[in-house]
C-alpha cells in the first residue's frame, strides 16, 4: 500500500530531524538548492521566472514533483523578485533585463553603501541611517527619503511633531512614499504566492528545507554595508568600529531570524557564509572579526528552539576546529569546498554535515562520477548517520541527468 | 635598499610607511628608489601569501599602502617608468559573470610582479576577448568568472580564440570562485590557478620574470 502524503511528509520532516540531532534516520536526506535549474529544465528563461509567478511556479513544482528530493526550498521570496526590484529600482543587484541577458542569474553590485566615516552614525541610530542614508543609495525610488527628519526627533506635540513632518510635503519624499505604496503591492504578491506554495508542497507531502534567512554580522556589514574591500580595510583601519558594528548588528540578526521563523512555523534559518572563509581572513582575523557574534548568533537561535543551518561558502577547513563549538546537534553545517571528509572527522559528534557535490562535477561531469563521489560521501561521512546529501551550493548549471543521479542514488544506496 | 621601510610595509604598517616616505622625500631620497622598495616590500608579502602567513585582506592592505607611496612619488618622478616589462597578460572576467574582486587582484600581483597588464574588465564578450588578443598580443590570457555560468562563457571564449587562430602560442589560465581543474579541462585552458600568487608563478613559468 503506498502512503500517504501526510505519512510522507512526516517522514520527511522526521529523516532530516534525525539528521540534524546526529541520530540515523531511515536513510540519508537528499536535498538540493534548486536556484534557477527549475527555468533552464522548463525551457524558461531567468527573466521569465523572476518576472511570471505563474511560470515560476509551473518550472519550481515540476522540479520538486519529478526530481522528489526530501525537502523543498520556496522559490518565490528569492526568486520571483522581478517587478519588486523595478518597482524600487534596486542597486545592489544587477538581474535580466537589466545588466544581465535574459539567461543568467541575478548577481550582486559590490559598492560601498555605507561610508568608512559613517560608522558612528550606523552606531548611534542603526535604523535611523538605514532609512535616510542607506535606503537611498540601495532603492533609486527612495532617494527621498533622505530628506525627512529622524524619526527619532518626533516624540510628541511638544517635541518635534510641530515642525517634523514638514519634509513630507516635498515632491521628493511624496515620490518616495508613493514607490513605497507600489512596494508593498509587489511584496504584498510574493508573500502571497509564497505561502499558498508552502500550503501546497506540504499537501503533497513536502516540507521546506528553511522558514527564513539572516546572515553573520560581519557578513551582513561588509555584504551590504562596507563592501568586501571595504571591510577588509577597516579590520586594519578601525578595528574597533568593524567589532562594535558587528555587536549592533547582532542582535538585528537574531531577530530577523526569530521572526521569519515564527511568522513561517519552519525552525531552520538559512545563514549563507561569505566572508569567513579559508583566504578570506587570517585564525586571528576570523577570531577577532568573525566568530564570536556568529557563535552568539547561533547560540541564540538554538536557545529559541531554531536551528541554525549555514552554508559555509567556500572553503573552510581551517575553521573546522573553531566551529564546533556549539551545542550539539542542534544545527546543520552545509560545506561548499570544505575537506568535508575532515569535518566528519572533527565535527561528526557534533553537527550534521550537508553537502558537497562540487559544482563543476555537476556541471560538467557525467552521472557516473556523481555517483562515485556519492557513494563515498554516504560511505564516509554518512557513516551512522548525521548527514545530509547536497550538491556544494547552487544547482543553477547543473545537467539534469547529474541532478537526477545525486538524488535517486541517495535514496537507493543511502537505506541504513 | 632601505630595510626599514620594506619591512615596516611588509608588515602592513600604514601610518607608519607613510610617515616615512613622507621623511624620505623630505630629506632628499630619490623618489625611484621608493618605489623600488615599495616593490621589493610586495615581493614579501607575496611570500607571506603564498606562505598563508598573509591572506587576501593583507594583500588588499598591501595594495592601499602602495597606491599611497606611489600617489606621494610619481609626481616627482621625471623620466616614465615602465619600461623593461616582462611579458604581455591580458585579464578579464567572461560573459554574464560581473564578478570583479578576484581579478582585480590578480591584476595588481601581476603588474606589481613587472609583467604589463591589460585589465578589460568584467562581462567581457566573447568577441572583445578575440579582438583585444589580437590587439594587444598577450602571451598570457587570464580568465575570471566567480559563477558557474562562467563555465559555458569561458569554454566559448577559448573556442572562439581556436577559431581565430589566435589559440597557438598563447597561454590561458583560469581562476575564480567555482573554478578548479575539472573545469580547466572542461573549457580547454591550460592552467587552473588557486589564487593570485597562482597566478603570478604561472606567468614566471611560462614566460619568465
Amino acid at each position: 500500500m503506498s502512503k500517504t502524503t501526510e505519512e510522507l511528509y512526516r517522514e520527511r520532516e522526521k529523516r532530516v530531524l534525525d539528521a540534524i540531532a546526529l541520530t540515523k534516520p531511515d536513510r540519508v536526506p537528499v536535498v538540493a538548492l534548486f536556484s534557477f535549474f527549475p527555468a533552464k529544465y522548463s525551457n524558461m528563461t531567468v527573466r521569465e521566472v523572476m518576472y511570471d509567478p505563474e511560470k515560476q511556479w509551473k518550472a519550481y513544482w515540476r522540479t520538486l514533483t519529478e526530481f522528489e528530493p526530501d525537502m523543498d526550498q520556496n522559490p518565490f521570496a528569492l526568486r520571483f523578485i522581478g517587478p519588486l526590484l523595478d518597482t524600487l529600482d534596486f542597486r545592489q543587484l544587477k538581474w535580466p533585463g537589466h545588466g544581465i541577458s535574459d539567461n543568467f542569474t541575478y548577481q550582486f553590485v559590490e559598492d560601498e553603501y555605507m561610508m568608512a566615516d559613517e560608522y558612528e552614525a550606523f552606531l548611534f541610530d542603526p535604523t535611523d541611517f538605514m532609512i535616510r542614508k542607506y535606503w537611498p543609495r540601495v532603492f533609486g525610488a527612495l532617494g527621498g527619503l533622505g530628506k525627512i527628519s529622524p524619526p527619532r526627533h518626533i516624540v510628541t506635540y511638544a517635541m518635534g511633531m510641530p515642525f517634523g513632518f514638514a519634509p513630507y510635503n516635498t515632491p521628493e519624499v511624496a515620490a518616495s512614499l508613493d514607490a513605497l505604496k507600489a512596494a508593498g503591492e509587489k511584496s504584498m504578491e510574493i508573500a502571497k504566492y509564497a505561502a499558498s506554495y508552502t500550503a501546497k508542497a506540504k499537501e503533497a507531502g513536502f516540507p521546506m528545507q528553511y522558514g527564513g534567512f539572516t546572515q553573520a554580522p560581519f557578513d551582513t556589514l561588509g555584504d551590504y554595508f562596507r563592501g568586501t574591500k571595504g571591510l577588509m580595510l577597516d579590520m586594519y583601519r578601525r578595528p574597533k568600529l568593524v567589532i562594535r558594528a558587528c555587536e549592533k548588528l547582532l542582535p538585528l540578526m537574531i531577530d530577523m531570524a526569530v521572526g521569519a521563523s515564527r511568522a513561517s512555523g519552519n525552525p531552520r534559518i538559512f545563514i549563507p557564509i561569505h566572508k569567513g572563509l579559508d583566504g578570506f581572513m587570517s585564525m586571528e582575523q576570523f577570531h577577532t572579526f568573525f566568530w564570536p557574534t556568529l557563535r552568539d548568533l547561533f547560540v541564540a537561535l538554538i536557545n529559541e528552539g531554531i536551528v541554525p543551518c549555514p552554508l559555509w561558502e567556500g572553503n573552510c577547513t581551517s575553521r573546522l576546529p573553531t566551529i564546533g563549538d556549539i551545542p550539539p546537534g542542534r544545527a546543520l553545517y552545509g560545506f561548499e569546498a570544505t575537506d568535508i571528509f575532515k569535518a566528519k572527522e572533527i565535527l561528526g559528534d557534533k553537527v550534521c554535515i550537508k553537502g558537497n557535490v562540487p559544482l563543476s562535477m555537476m556541471a560538467t561531469g557525467t552521472p557516473e562520477d556523481v555517483v562515485a563521489y556519492c557513494k563515498k560521501l554516504i560511505d564516509v561521512v554518512g557513516r551512522d548517520g548525521g548527514y545530509i546529501m547536497d550538491a556544494a551550493s547552487s544547482l543553477d548549471n547543473a545537467k539534469t541527468e547529474n541532478v537526477r543521479a545525486m538524488i535517486d542514488f541517495t535514496k537507493e544506496y543511502g537505506v541504513y | 635598499m632601505n630595510d626599514k621601510l620594506i619591512n615596516l610595509m611588509a608588515d602592513l604598517q600604514e601610518e607608519e610607511t607613510m610617515k616615512m616616505v613622507e621623511e624620505l622625500i623630505a630629506s632628499g631620497t630619490d623618489p625611484v628608489t621608493i618605489l623600488d622598495d615599495a616593490r621589493r616590500a610586495m615581493e614579501v608579502v607575496g611570500k607571506r601569501f603564498e606562505q598563508c602567513e598573509y591572506f587576501i585582506p593583507d594583500l588588499m592592505m598591501a595594495g592601499e599602502i602602495l597606491q599611497g607611496i606611489t600617489k606621494m612619488v610619481k609626481p616627482r618622478i621625471k623620466q616614465a617608468q615602465g619600461a623593461g616589462k616582462k611579458g604581455r597578460v591580458l585579464v578579464g572576467t567572461v560573459a554574464g559573470d560581473i564578478h570583479d574582486i578576484g581579478k582585480d587582484i590578480v591584476t595588481f600581483m601581476l603588474d606589481v610582479s613587472g609583467y604589463e597588464v591589460l585589465d578589460i574588465g568584467i562581462d567581457v564578450p566573447v568577441e572583445t576577448f578575440v579582438e583585444k588578443t589580437r590587439e594587444f598580443k598577450p602571451q598570457v590570457l587570464a580568465l575570471s568568472g566567480f559563477l558557474t555560468l562562467a563555465f559555458d562563457s569561458m569554454k566559448k571564449t577559448i573556442e572562439a580564440l581556436v577559431a581565430a587562430n589566435l589559440r597557438d602560442g598563447l597561454k590561458i589560465m583560469i581562476g575564480g570562485g567555482q573554478m578548479d581543474d575539472e573545469v580547466r579541462k572542461y573549457v580547454r585552458a591550460d592552467a587552473y590557478g588557486k589564487d593570485a600568487v597562482a597566478a603570478v608563478n604561472l606567468c614566471r613559468e611560462w614566460i619568465g620574470g
